[in-house]
């Protein structure tokens, strides 16, 4: 089943000079548990294309309908309590609050959905031995190494129990070491809660670990595969 | 959760933070500690003026305190001291015959109010005998005598055995006159009161000027606990009855009402002032707040903050950056005012001017737990105020700019 409709989205930027069409027309669907790579140059539009998707950056024309709501028109106060019930962000960096503790970022995103407080804890508890770092619940993400914070943003992505996660280059900050576990944590937990990945990257780790592949330039998708993996 | 992360970010910036604290520390505390001197000396004045002028509560013949007819006198003056006298909380009553009259020495004379009383009865309402400065209360003179104020006393020339003359309208409207001799020479703070005001026994002037006995045109009273003075006021009006006019200090002297109440405005004023200059130093921070963290509240915007938080956010902020300082400051000058109910400050140095209008030389600051209270709220406001423009620019973040990776 389609999670996600998009059709014939496009956004264009106008500054005084140019004319930029940083997203030009694109036709593409998702699927349920799908763990996609959107792959391509710097400037390729990767970024303007998840923040449509992720409802952060309106559209100059196209639609972006997710489990059959048409996300662009929403009004904006809807569509906060839309990103906040359906999508989970994991961005490049700034993505926890530095002064939660790892364990009060991913219990955050369930306390602005008001989920009573045992459950909460509970799933805080549950997500962070996930994604491996359970014992450093009460750390500030100050004290977290760069990829210790990504699995922290990955357990928060999750603990809204969201329809996909959207990862804008999440691995650009990181050495290949924890770039490899990071991918390795996020395609376990693709498989393990069945929720939807889809993330930017021009990394080569990350996309030989994708099951599908597309392909971004000039804001127009110039390829569009699948692979069998594992 | 909202609570605790606002607080916490106050913490991220230890020094800006602690700055902004520390301003509205000095400043409340300055505030706090100036309106409790400024009403530590109203109610002093209004203390002494009720112990040594007006006593609590008066009771007059209707009109009498127009008119200051010497026939609009209360004629059952005596028992009606009696009955009052056994209402709970009464701690003295004392009967006065009072009449405009002229004091002349052997070189000048003066325009002055003549009080007959009863000399023990006015010591339990009045504490002119406590301010003898020279001869003694009604002790020392046989005939006729008199106490007067050291102003008086000087401008006519008098001292102690000196002899003066009383002229006087009596009831038939005579002109009549007596020879009194100043028996004491007593000392308020308050010059103009001390050169108008002669007492004389209840008797003496009785005789003098054919006056009813047992009759007075003023009763004076003094209570024991000035919380009781509503309670002892009403018992007082159905004791007299409404032919007679019971008033409180406040309607005898409203001047002195209006001290406290004016004194009250220009605290106020002075510490909305005092808020406000400290409110664009909070104002700047809150802005440099927002500003510095435009990615994160980005993100909190892009994972399901919605407006409200992310404003009550900010407001928590800043009112409680705002609220710190102020509790510090109130708990500071607070304890500082109790330390001076004890403790006078000493202003002898600049005291003369006050003195000449009747204000002491030592003051003791007096605290006003309301007024903490409302400061505390002005406080609350402020820190409420100054984050309004911070927050709104907050609020014009586009999380897909504000995380867009330059
Ligand atoms: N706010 C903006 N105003 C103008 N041009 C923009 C803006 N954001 C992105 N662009 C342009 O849109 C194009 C696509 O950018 P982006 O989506 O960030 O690509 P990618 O993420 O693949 O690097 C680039 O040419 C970029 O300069
Ligand atoms: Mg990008």
């Amino acid at each position: 089943m389609n999670v996600i409709e998009i059709k014939g989205l496009t956004k264009i930027y106008k500054t005084s000079e140019v004319i930029v069409k940083a997203v030009n027309g694109i036709d593409i669907n998702f699927e349920e548990g799908e763990f996609t790579a959107i792959v391509g140059p710097s400037g390729s539009g990767k970024t303007t294309f998840l923040n449509m998707l992720g409802g952060l950056d309106k559209p100059t024309s196209g639609k972006v309908i997710i489990s059959g709501i048409d996300v662009w028109k929403l009004s904006s106060r809807q569509l906060i309590d839309f990103r906040m019930n359906n999508i989970g962000f994991v961005f490049q960096s700034y993505n926890l609050i530095p002064v939660l503790t790892a364990g009060e970022n991913v219990e955050f995103i369930m306390h602005l959905q008001g989920k009573p407080k045992k459950e909460r804890e509970k799933r805080t508890k549950d997500l962070l031995e996930a994604v491996g770092i359970g014992n450093r619940i009460n750390a500030r993400p100050s004290k977290l190494s760069g990829g210790q914070q990504q699995r922290v943003a990955v357990a928060r992505a999750l603990a809204s129990k969201p329809e996909f996660i959207l990862a804008d280059e999440p691995t650009a900050n990181l050495d290949s070491k924890a770039t490899n576990s990071l991918l390795e944590l996020m395609s376990q937990m693709n498989k393990k809660y069945n929720t939807t990945f889809i993330f930017a990257t021009h990394d080569q780790r990350v996309m030989d670990k994708a099951h599908r592949i597309v392909t971004i330039e000039d804001g127009k998708i110039l390829s569009d595969e699948y692979f069998e993996r594992d | 959760m909202l609570l605790s992360i606002s607080w916490r970010n106050i913490w991220r910036n230890k020094v800006r933070s602690m700055v902004i604290i520390l301003s509205v520390a000095m400043g409340i505390f300055a505030g706090v500690l100036a309106t409790a001197f400024f009403k530590g000396m109203a109610d002093q004045r209004i203390q002494k003026v009720i112990n040594t002028e007006i006593s609590y509560i008066q009771i007059h013949k209707a009109g009498f305190e127009e008119t200051n007819d010497i026939t609009d006198y209360i004629p059952n003056a005596a028992e009606l001291l009696k009955s009052i006298n056994n209402i709970d909380g009464v701690a003295g009553v004392s009967k006065r015959i009072v009449i405009q009259s002229m004091a002349a020495s052997a070189e000048t004379a003066s325009g002055v109010l003549i009080s007959g009383i009863n000399p023990e009865q006015e010591k339990s309402v009045t504490s002119i005998s406590n301010k003898i400065v020279d001869g003694a209360y009604f002790k020392g003179i046989k005939r006729n005598p008199a106490v007067i104020g050291k102003k008086l006393a000087e401008k006519l020339n008098l001292r102690i055995r000196s002899k003066f003359v009383i002229t006087v309208q009596d009831l038939q409207n005579n002109i009549t006159s007596g020879a009194f001799r100043v028996a004491g020479i007593y000392s308020t703070d308050n010059n103009m009161f001390d050169e108008a005001n002669v007492f004389v026994r209840y008797s003496d002037l009785q005789k003098l000027t054919n006056f009813p006995v047992g009759g007075a045109h003023e009763i004076a009273i003094n209570i024991s606990n000035k919380e009781e003075l509503p309670a002892i006021t009403q018992a007082v009006k159905k004791v007299a009855g409404d032919k007679m006019s019971v008033k409180i200090w406040k309607e005898l002297r409203p001047e002195m009402n209006y001290l406290t109440e004016a004194m009250d405005l220009y605290m106020y004023i002075f510490i909305v002032i005092i808020l406000l200059a400290l409110l664009f130093g909070i104002i700047n921070t809150m802005l440099m707040v927002v500003m510095e963290r435009t990615k994160e509240i980005g993100m909190l915007m892009a994972i399901g903050m919605n407006k409200a938080k992310i404003f009550s956010m900010i407001v928590l902020e800043s009112v409680m950056l705002s609220l710190t300082g102020g509790i510090v400051g109130i708990v500071i000058g607070a304890i500082t005012s109790k330390y001076g109910e004890t403790h006078p400050i000493d202003l002898s140095a600049w005291a003369q001017g006050y003195q000449q209008l009747g204000y002491d030389a030592f003051v003791y600051t007096q605290l006003d737990p309301s007024m903490l209270v409302d400061i505390t709220l002005l406080v609350i406001l402020t820190g409420v105020i100054a984050a309004i423009y911070p927050a709104y620019k907050a609020l014009r973040n586009d999380p897909a700019d504000a995380l867009r990776i330059e």
